[in-house]
């Protein structure tokens, strides 16, 4: 578009300003652009307020933030690891969960599935992906958590009461609970990408692993899976951060405790959970700035995480085609 | 012979498991959609699409300021939303530069991966603050920010999908590139487009979390945007973490209403996104 205006001879000023407005392709140009533009704004922005914010509590503690278990808001002493905790350990019960799951069904469903049996799963995968958190959260009240507290917790107690992580009274809601909605909300995104990536695994690589005798799992587990691991473990990164930053579901199964606890039955908080329960209720500055400051940390912790997942899943279709 | 026995017990075992995730996962909804079906059902009734929720404990009443609040918190969002996608969009495939470009899609991205609730608190300095209360307007803008990534990189991946020789033709016959854009160009991309946005408004229409601290919640319809309103999703979290049978019975309707809804949105824009492919092919 540029060469528009470069043929337009030079003119006398005003002349010159009533041919930039006429020329249409300038002004959509420069209309699209601060668009565009307002989306990279608004994301700095994000970050701007989220930092402002969380100024107070920032000067407060410093980085012993992060690493203070005591949460009170009487003595105005605010620790965040109790939630950082809570939400790591959540997405890792999730992510145990969910990843052989996913991967599993991933495997099925690009390898073995006839092209419409896969596309109609993956379709009801992915519509699973849609419903909303709040509505899980609402099954998990009043379905999943009486069903954990009466027979799985018992029974995990009498079978592995052992171990520290089986220990304390059945209460329904707590860590695991958490664990195991997490779990649900994130393997269709482990489904969906990973199918996504062993589908770009080259033919080739099949048929010469079957071909040196391999049987269908050795050449699926041995060939197809390693070719496309870079994709399946970007879609285990972005499982990760979606997890990490859950809000409504986890907030209504976590039990709200504030301790920091080695039983996954115990009730725990997390960082979401932690900013949702509080911030229409909290009192006092220094309270609210701490809250917006874990904000800032969950925000850090997905953002990386999202990055990290970006750079694998362009690393796999990268050398996907390249063996083509 | 024997190892050779061993590999195919291996190999049926195995295959077999990956045959039991995929039904276990691909079952997951229909159990969701079972358990709320069985539950909401015998809660729909007029009231519940007509009637302002009872105070605590009355048995009756209905949720019809929260499904209107709800319609009009994703207008706020989609009015937003929606022209900042489509146009950012329209920037990113037709007249972006290089690094510019990269940069928006790469904060877009950034965008989209953040976790609800911090978009929540961002809405809330941004415009709770100032104002001093919670309002419709807080709410909206908070989802629209989560559309705006959805919507924008649908519009810029349908226009790339756009084969080239369409543009070529339009500027050959002496049309600006504006014209070009909008009269061949994204009508071309209208299906894909289009799907972006449901899927986007979809999105939206099911978050509680942004809404907790700027939409905030309202027993009464509100009167202006600039009031606390209530919402659906917001309603759902409310009444299910409540005491009482019956508002559990009105979350169980709310949520199979909003299921409903996001499911059908879902499938429609799938549907609209086939039929524009065998158009296209035919």
């Amino acid at each position: 578009m540029g060469t528009v205006v470069a043929t337009a001879p030079p003119q006398s000023r005003p002349r010159k300003l009533t041919a930039f407005w006429r020329d249409g392709d300038k002004i959509s140009h420069l209309v699209t652009f601060i668009f565009a533009a307002s989306v990279f704004l608004v994301t700095v922005f994000l970050v701007y307020e989220l930092w402002i914010h969380s100024g107070l509590s920032r000067a407060k503690f410093g980085f012993s933030f992060l690493t203070g278990t005591t949460w009170d808001p009487n003595t105005d002493q605010f620790g965040a690891l109790p939630f950082i905790y809570g939400t790591v350990l959540t997405s890792f019960i999730a992510l145990v969960i969910s990843v052989p799951l996913g991967v599993g069904a991933a495997i099925f469903l690009s390898e073995l599935a006839p092209p419409k049996l896969s596309n109609a799963c993956t379709f009801l995968v992915e519509l699973l992906a849609a419903v909303p958190s709040v509505i899980l959260g609402l099954l998990a009240i009043f379905t999943l958590v009486p069903l954990m507290r009466q027979y799985i917790e018992p029974f995990l107690k009498h079978t592995l009461g052992d171990l520290p992580l089986f220990q304390g009274p059945a209460y329904g809601v707590g860590y695991l609970t958490a664990g195991l909605i997490l779990a649900i909300m994130t393997f269709p995104f482990i489904i969906s990408i990973s199918r996504e990536a062993l589908l770009a695994v080259p033919r080739e690589q099949r048929e010469a692993a079957l071909a040196l005798g391999a049987t269908k799992w050795e050449s699926t587990w041995q060939v197809v899976v390693p070719f496309a691991r870079l994709g399946i473990l970007g879609s285990i990164f972005i499982a990760l951060a979606r997890a990490l930053g859950e809000t409504m579901a986890v907030t209504m199964v976590i039990g709200n405790d504030t301790g920091i606890h080695t039983s996954l039955l115990s009730p725990g908080y997390t960082i979401a959970a932690m900013i949702a329960n509080n911030f229409t209720e909290a009192t006092g500055d220094i309270f609210l700035s701490s809250l917006v400051e874990l904000g800032l940390v969950l925000f850090a912790l997905t953002m990386v995480l999202n990055a990290g997942a970006q750079l694998l899943i362009i690393a796999t279709t990268r050398k996907g085609s390249r063996q083509d | 012979m024997d190892q050779l026995k061993r590999r195919n017990i291996l190999n049926n075992i195995m295959l077999t498991l990956t045959g039991v995730c995929t039904v276990i996962t691909s079952s997951a909804l229909f159990l969701i959609l079972g358990f709320l079906v069985y539950n909401g059902w015998r809660s729909l009734n007029w009231d519940f699409f007509t009637k302002l929720p009872l105070s605590a404990g009355e048995v009756g009443g209905g949720l019809a300021n929260a499904i209107v609040g709800s319609g009009v918190l994703i207008v706020i969002a989609a009015v937003i939303g929606i022209p900042v996608g489509f146009m950012g969009g329209i920037y990113l495939a037709e007249f972006g530069g290089k690094t510019f470009s990269m940069l928006v899609r790469y904060t877009a991205d950034l965008l989209n991966g953040v976790p609800s609730i911090v978009i929540g608190i961002f809405a809330w300095t941004v415009i709770v603050v100032p104002l001093h209360h919670f309002s419709a307007w807080a709410g909206g803008f908070a989802l629209s920010l989560m559309m705006i990534p959805i919507g924008l990189r649908a519009t810029e991946q349908f226009l790339r999908s756009v084969p080239n020789s369409l543009r070529e033709g339009s500027l050959a016959l002496g049309a600006s590139k504006t014209r070009t854009v909008m009269s061949v160009v994204v009508p071309a991309a209208r299906q894909g487009i289009l799907t972006g946005m449901i899927l986007g408004v979809a999105r939206i229409a099911g978050e509680a979390a942004p809404l907790l601290f700027t939409s905030f919640n309202n027993q009464y319809w509100s009167k202006t945007l600039n009031e606390p309103t209530a919402s659906l999703p917001f309603m759902i979290y409310y009444l299910a973490g409540s005491a009482y049978d019956d508002w559990h019975r009105q979350a169980w309707a709310a949520g199979l209403v909003l299921l409903a809804l996001v499911l059908i949105a879902n499938i429609a824009s799938r549907w609209v996104l086939s039929r524009g492919a065998s158009a296209q092919r035919g």
